[in-house]
C-alpha cells in the first residue's frame, strides 16, 4: 500500500510536467492548427538558463529559487515570441505542412547550437544545481522529497493563473475567439498576431518552468533532454483533447502516472514506448481525446 | 516492342551490372556516397508515394526502414553461416531473399501500423506514425537476438570481397525498380486513384473510390520499399543500432520529398541525391553541420515551401 502511495506521489510530480508542456502544446494547436516541435526545445533552453541564473540569482534558497523559476519563464517567453516571429509568422496561411517543417527546421537548430562546443552549451550532461532548499519528509515509510512538492505546488498554482488569463481576461477571451474562428475573430477586430504572439510567450513561460521543475527531479541536464518529454506531453496533449486546456493538464497527469507504474515493473524498458502506445490506442478509439469534442465533417 | 518505361528499365539495370563489375576497383569513399545516394533515392520515392502523391503524411519511415534491415541482416549475419551452403555458398542468392524477407517483413510491418492509424488525417496521422516509429526503436532495443541496444555488428558489408558486387548491383537495381514501380504504379489505372485520394478525400469516396484501401495500399508498398532499403543500408555500413532508426532519419527522409517537391517522380530523385551530398560537404564545417543544415531547412521552408523543383507553369500534384 505505502508502495502504491509512493509511485501515486512519483507519477503525479513527473505528470505535473508533463501537463506544463502540453498545455504549450494544446494553446498553440487551438490558435494556429500546427504542431510547434520546437516547444521541446524551449523547455530545454528554461531548463539551461536555470542551470546558468542559480548560481548567479542565489538557487538553493527559497526567494532565489523563485527568482530563478521566474527569470528562466521570462527567458523562454521571449524565446517563443522570437520564433514565432522569425520563423512561424512567415509561413501565416501556408500549408500546415510547410509549418510543421519549419518547426521541425527550428527544433533541430536549437538542439545543434546547443549541442555545439563553442557557441552552445557542449553535447555533455550538466549537473543541475539546486533551485530551492531541499529536504525529504518521511511519512511512515513514505518518502516525499521537498522537490515533489515544489513540482505539484507550483504547477498548481501555474494552472490556476493560466486558467484565470484564459478565462478571465481580454486577452484571454481573445485567445478562445481566435482558436474557436481565427477568420471571424479578426473581422471582431482583434489583431490575430498579437493573441499568437501572446499565446506563444505563455506556452513557452509555461515550458520554461516545466524545464526547471523537470532538471530539479533528474539533474542531469544536456541539450537533447526535450526530445522525450516534449514528446510525451504531446501525446499528453492529444489524449486530453488537444485545443482543451483542462485535457492537457488530465493527459499530463494520466501519463506520468502510467509511465510511473510501468517503470516499477518488469517492462521498465519499455517505458519510453508507453506514451505512444496509449497515444495510439486513444486516437482508435476516441480520436478527439479524452475531454474533446468530436468534430463533424462538412462537404 | 516494349514499353517505353520498362525499356528505361532495363537500361538503368544493365548499367547497375556495368557498375558494379567495376566496384571492387572503386574508391572506397566514393562508393559509400554513391550506395547511400541509391538507398536514400528509394528511401524518398517510397515516401513520396505516401506523403506526396496520396498526401498522407507519415513520419516513421525510419522505422519500416529498420525492420527492413534487421531482418535482412539477421539472415545474412546470423543466419549466413548456415544458408550459404545451402544456396552453394552464393551471397547472390542469400542477399536478394535477405533483401526481399526484410521487404515483406517491413510490408507486413506496415499493413499493421498502418491499418489502424490511416484512419487519422494530417498532424494526427503524422504523431501516430512517429510514435510507431519510437515504438519499433524501443523493442530492438530489448531484442536481444539482434544486440539490444549496443546494436548488430559484423554484417558482410562492401568491405568483403565475396560481397562487394553484389551489394552494389543490388542497391542500383533497388533504386531503379522503386522510381520503376512507383511511377507504374501511378501510371496504371489503379494508381490515379492514390491522387484522387490526395485531391479531394471526400470527392475520391464519393466517387465510389475506396480510400482506405489506397491509403494502406500506398502504406504497404512504401514500408515494403522502406524495409528493402534498410536492407541495403546494414549492408553497406556493417553495423545497426537502433538510435540510428531515431525520429531524426524520418525527418531526413521527409526533408527529401519535401525539397522535391511533394508528389514529383524526378524533383524528389534530385533532392534525394542533392541532399546526400550535400550531407557530405557539410562534413567540411565540422562541428557547425547541423547547424547549417537545419538552418538551410528553415530558409527552404521559408522561401521555397512548394519545393526546390516545382515552377509554378507545371500544375501541383498534391
Amino acid at each position: 500500500m505505502a508502495e502504491l502511495l509512493q509511485q501515486v506521489i512519483n507519477g503525479l510530480s513527473l505528470g505535473a510536467i508533463y501537463a506544463l508542456i502540453a498545455l504549450g502544446y494544446t494553446m498553440v494547436y487551438g490558435v494556429l492548427r500546427f504542431i510547434n516541435f520546437a516547444h521541446s526545445d524551449v523547455f530545454m533552453i528554461g531548463a539551461f538558463s536555470g542551470y546558468y541564473l542559480a548560481p548567479r540569482l542565489g538557487g538553493g534558497t527559497f526567494w532565489g529559487g523563485l527568482a530563478v523559476l521566474f527569470s528562466a519563464m521570462a527567458i523562454c517567453a521571449v524565446l517563443g515570441v522570437i520564433i514565432e516571429k522569425l520563423a512561424y509568422r512567415p509561413l501565416r496561411g501556408r500549408s500546415t505542412l510547410s509549418v510543421l517543417i519549419t518547426a521541425i527546421g527550428v527544433s533541430l537548430l536549437i538542439q545543434n547550437v546547443g549541442q555545439n562546443q563553442k557557441i552552445g552549451f557542449g553535447p555533455n550532461p550538466k549537473a543541475f544545481p539546486k533551485i530551492f532548499p531541499e529536504s525529504n519528509l518521511q511519512m511512515g515509510s513514505l518518502v516525499i522529497s521537498s522537490n515533489q512538492i515544489i513540482v505539484l505546488a507550483v504547477t498548481v498554482v501555474l494552472l490556476a493563473v493560466m486558467w484565470r488569463i484564459v478565462h478571465r481576461t481580454r486577452i484571454g477571451t481573445a485567445m478562445r475567439a481566435v482558436s474557436f474562428n481565427a477568420t471571424a475573430a479578426s473581422l471582431m477586430g482583434i489583431n490575430n498576431d498579437r493573441v499568437i504572439s501572446f499565446t506563444f510567450a505563455l506556452g513557452s513561460a509555461l515550458a520554461g518552468a516545466g524545464g526547471i521543475l523537470y532538471a530539479m527531479n533528474y539533474p542531469s541536464i544536456d541539450p537533447l533532454m526535450g526530445t522525450l518529454p516534449g514528446l510525451k506531453a504531446f501525446v499528453a496533449a492529444v489524449l486530453g483533447g488537444i485545443g482543451n486546456l483542462p485535457g492537457a493538464a488530465l493527459g499530463g497527469m494520466i501519463i506520468g502516472l502510467v509511465e510511473t507504474f510501468v517503470s516499477g515493473t518488469k517492462a521498465s524498458t519499455f517505458r519510453d514506448a508507453i506514451a505512444f502506445a496509449i497515444l495510439i490506442l486513444i486516437l482508435l478509439f476516441r480520436p478527439a481525446g479524452l475531454l474533446g469534442k468530436q468534430r463533424v465533417e462538412k462537404v | 516492342m516494349l514499353p517505353r518505361s520498362q525499356i528505361w528499365l532495363l537500361v538503368v539495370l544493365a548499367a547497375a551490372g556495368g557498375a558494379a563489375a567495376f566496384s571492387g576497383r572503386m574508391d572506397d569513399y566514393v562508393l559509400d556516397v554513391a550506395l547511400g545516394v541509391c538507398i536514400n533515392i528509394t528511401l524518398a520515392v517510397s515516401l513520396n508515394l505516401i506523403n506526396g502523391f496520396t498526401g498522407q503524411f507519415s513520419l516513421g519511415h525510419a522505422g519500416f526502414m529498420a525492420v527492413g534491415a534487421y531482418t535482412a541482416a539477421s539472415l545474412t549475419k546470423t543466419l549466413g553461416e548456415k544458408l550459404l551452403p545451402l544456396v552453394g555458398g552464393q551471397p547472390w542468392i542469400l542477399l536478394p531473399i535477405a533483401l526481399l524477407a526484410g521487404g515483406l517483413v517491413a510490408a507486413v510491418a506496415g499493413l499493421a501500423v498502418g491499418t489502424p492509424s490511416l484512419r487519422l488525417k494530417g498532424d494526427y496521422l503524422a504523431i501516430v506514425t512517429l510514435g510507431f516509429g519510437e515504438i519499433i526503436k524501443v523493442i530492438f532495443q530489448n531484442v536481444d537476438f539482434v544486440g539490444g541496444a549496443l546494436g548488430l555488428n559484423g554484417i558482410p558489408t562492401t568491405l568483403n570481397p565475396a560481397w562487394v558486387t553484389v551489394i552494389v548491383f543490388s542497391t542500383l537495381a533497388t533504386a531503379a525498380l522503386t522510381v520503376y514501380v512507383v511511377w507504374g504504379l501511378l501510371h496504371s489505372t489503379y494508381g490515379r486513384g492514390f491522387l484522387a485520394v490526395a485531391d479531394d478525400e471526400i470527392a475520391a469516396e464519393s466517387m465510389g473510390l475506396n480510400t482506405t484501401r489506397y491509403k494502406i495500399t500506398a502504406f504497404v508498398v512504401g514500408a515494403f520499399f522502406a524495409g528493402v532499403a534498410g536492407g541495403l543500408y546494414a549492408h553497406t555500413k556493417g553495423t545497426l543500432t537502433p538510435g540510428g532508426f531515431d525520429f531524426t532519419k524520418s525527418i531526413e527522409i521527409v526533408v527529401m520529398v519535401i525539397l522535391g517537391g511533394m508528389g514529383r517522380h524526378v524533383g524528389v530523385i534530385i533532392a534525394a541525391i542533392l541532399l546526400t551530398v550535400a550531407t557530405e560537404w557539410l562534413r567540411n564545417f565540422g562541428d557547425y553541420r547541423m547547424i547549417v543544415y537545419s538552418l538551410l531547412l528553415i530558409v527552404l521552408m521559408l522561401t521555397r515551401p512548394q519545393g526546390l523543383f516545382t515552377w509554378s507553369w507545371k500544375k501541383k500534384a498534391a
